[in-house]
């Protein structure tokens, strides 16, 4: 299944990158699922998803919990909590 | 209604003025966040922004009487005492016009996609969340 990825901010500098396209294997299927599958990358991908770390998430541009199901095309975008205002 | 995410600066008696239109309207409240101490970048999520709080302005809408209303909020480089964000809220009474304004700076202040990054002489660093910003949007719910 092929998802977009976005980081934005502390992520996005800490793993060097704003984005990719990627093509999840079938067991992944929640939010919470990409980002172990992030994680398991190692290096600055296992540091940036530790489960200690305060990471938040949007699917097609609407904020959602990790239990949120994912589908082909989707826009997932992984952030900090924001700072705005 | 007026959403805008912009670098460039604003004018508040503009806004205010395009807003007061009405001859029903009877009070505006607005609020204008600025830069404190440090020179910061603001990044933001293009998309996600807009859409976050035309729903947030949505919401004030269907909880209070809002005649008309204007948010800006600007993103990238941003000097000390720059303005950051305004929220300015048409109503026919002052008390909905406040309550509307407050409702939606602090709804944006928890769920808009915007990240400081502060720029000290040390050098540079995201601003982290604070909880008493998540407790101020919370107390709405009640």
């Amino acid at each position: 299944m092929k998802v977009r990825l976005l980081f934005f901010a502390s992520l996005r500098e800490s793993l060097g990158t704003a984005g990719e396209e990627l093509d999840l294997p079938p067991t992944v299927t929640t939010v919470g699922s990409v980002r172990e599958h992030l994680r398991s990358r190692g290096g600055a991908w296992a540091d940036v998803f530790a489960p200690a770390r305060n990471v938040r998430a949007a699917i097609n541009q609407e904020m959602v919990q990790v239990g949120a199901s994912i589908k082909a095309g989707d826009e997932i975008a992984f952030f900090p909590p924001v700072t705005g205002g | 209604m007026k959403v805008s995410v912009q670098r460039e600066d604003f004018d508040l008696g503009t806004e205010v003025k395009a807003i007061s239109r009405s001859t029903k309207t009877g009070a505006v409240a607005s609020f204008i966040g600025l830069v404190r101490d440090v020179r910061m970048t603001l990044e933001h999520y293009p998309g996600m922004t807009e859409s976050s709080i035309r729903k947030i302005v949505d919401e004030a809408a269907g909880r209070w009487n809002v005649m008309d209303c204007t948010v800006i909020h600007r993103y990238g480089d941003l000097e000390p005492n720059d303005p950051i964000v305004l929220v300015a809220v048409a109503s026919a009474h002052r008390g909905d016009a406040f309550a509307a304004c407050e409702f939606i700076m602090d709804y944006l202040k928890t769920q808009a996609p915007f990240w400081k990054k502060e720029h000290h002489a040390a050098g540079a660093s995201w601003v982290e969340a604070r909880g008493s910003d998540d407790e101020a949007a919370e107390r709405w719910r009640k």
